[in-house]
């Protein structure tokens, strides 16, 4: 029998090969033939989901609380050290230098990415600005967000915190931020659903000592992580609760 | 049972009053006009169990309210609350999610300095195995705007 695996679609497409070559080494780990199934946008991943199509997911945590809540899936392992957090910025010639100086009306760029835009959008409240008074663009990818900043397509943009920090310093010098969430315990998680669920403790332990050796290590390297680390039940449980918070 | 807030802890011009905790006890406050701003970018986060009483706090909201997480773990979460709330947002508040759904409202807060910082504030029930076992309350930056109509309303509800 083979499995699917899938990857929340805000993957860098740096790491793109690193997830091909992560299920491989799955694989070989544990013996299961597992097909790696990446979607372009969430809606199709989530129409995957829905369909009892996937077995093993890189989450989102917007989707984290349909995966457990509605579809059985259970935590495995999370990155060490990374955590999911947003970037508001504006061109650095805009006067704005706060989020309560922006107005109602203004153009914001996002990405498609759930649990940015939220966080993203969060901040903004602190303006008094929500869906209903500003113009949402939607671009494909971060880079692209900079770029309507610069071009004055978007007044304000909002950012994966991490993808901001990797922009060229030239892009960077030109962008103002005006808030960076710190929020720490939002973060993607490594999913197993309920056809692979009884192996859980054994595919839990092989990622856990996999930056024990120089193969794993040089696998996680590929994803740009150091080391997973166990995501208990309750652990997820208390981030699906705390992003259902910030969901109204 | 909460203590009286202490005079050593507090911060510049004082005054005092006794606040009825609703099922636990009264409580003598100091509180005074200084406001410390929220963080941008952080949230406050915090879970009670089912009676109110906190078992876990994170490090924005130890910053904010100036307790150590000793002083905070097992107390009741009325340890910040302030006498410029009026307690029918409270009785709302444990209406809403005794009845399983999410509240939100703004709240003023009062620190161990005896100052304040306001929030908007988001609690829900905590479902685990179709039983309610605590909530979770997740407080964000609110705006001034809305800050000061609260500034205007809350008065009139007592």
């Amino acid at each position: 029998m083979s499995y699917t695996f899938t990857v929340s679609p805000d993957f860098s497409p740096d790491h793109l090969s690193g997830w091909y070559i992560f299920n491989t080494w799955l694989q070989r780990q544990s013996g299961e033939a597992i097909h790696l199934e990446l979607y372009d946008n969430f809606q199709a991943q989530r129409d995957a989901i829905q369909a009892n199509k996937i077995d093993l997911i890189y989450a989102n945590p917007f989707d984290a609380a349909m995966l457990v809540r509605e579809k059985g899936f259970l935590p495995l392992v999370r990155a060490w050290n990374i955590s999911d957090e947003a970037i508001i910025a504006v061109s650095a010639d805009s006067p704005v230098n706060d989020v309560a100086e922006l107005l109602p009306g203004i153009n914001v760029a996002v990405t498609e990415d759930p649990d940015v835009h939220t966080i993203g959008m969060i901040m903004l409240e602190a303006g008094d600005l929500d869906a209903s008074n500003i113009n949402t663009r939607f671009y494909n990818s971060q880079v692209l967000i900079a770029k309507s900043l610069l071009q004055g397509e978007a007044d304000v943009g909002i950012f994966l915190a991490k993808a901001f920090d990797d922009l060229s310093n030239l892009t960077k010098k030109q962008l103002k931020i005006l808030v960076r969430s710190q929020i720490s315990v939002i973060h993607h998680s490594l999913m197993i659903g309920p056809a692979l669920a009884g192996r859980r403790d054994e595919i839990q332990a092989l990622l856990l000592a996999m930056n024990n050796d120089d193969k794993g290590k040089s696998v996680l390297n590929s994803l740009g992580f150091d080391a997973w680390i166990k995501v208990e039940d309750e652990e997820m449980e208390f981030m699906i609760d705390l992003m259902d918070t910030l969901i109204i | 049972m909460l203590s009286d807030m202490k005079l050593e802890d507090i911060v510049g011009e004082y005054k005092e009053t006794v606040l009825d905790l609703y099922g636990n006890g009264s409580r003598k406050i100091f509180y005074t006009d200084i406001e410390t701003p929220y963080p941008d970018g952080k949230l406050i986060v915090s879970t009670t169990d089912k009676a109110g009483i906190i078992t876990h706090v994170n490090q924005s909201f130890i910053e904010m309210s100036g307790y150590t997480e000793n002083e905070l773990i097992g107390m009741p979460h009325s340890i910040l609350r302030h006498p410029d709330m009026p307690s029918a947002a409270f009785k709302d508040l444990w209406d809403t999610v005794n009845r399983g759904e999410k509240w939100q409202g703004f709240v003023k807060n009062l620190c161990k300095d005896g100052g304040y910082y306001w929030v908007k504030a988001t609690v829900i029930p905590n479902i685990r195995h179709g039983k309610v076992v605590g909530y979770t309350s997740v407080r964000r930056k609110p705006s001034r705007t809305k800050i000061n109509e609260c500034i205007q309303l809350y008065p009139t509800l007592f």
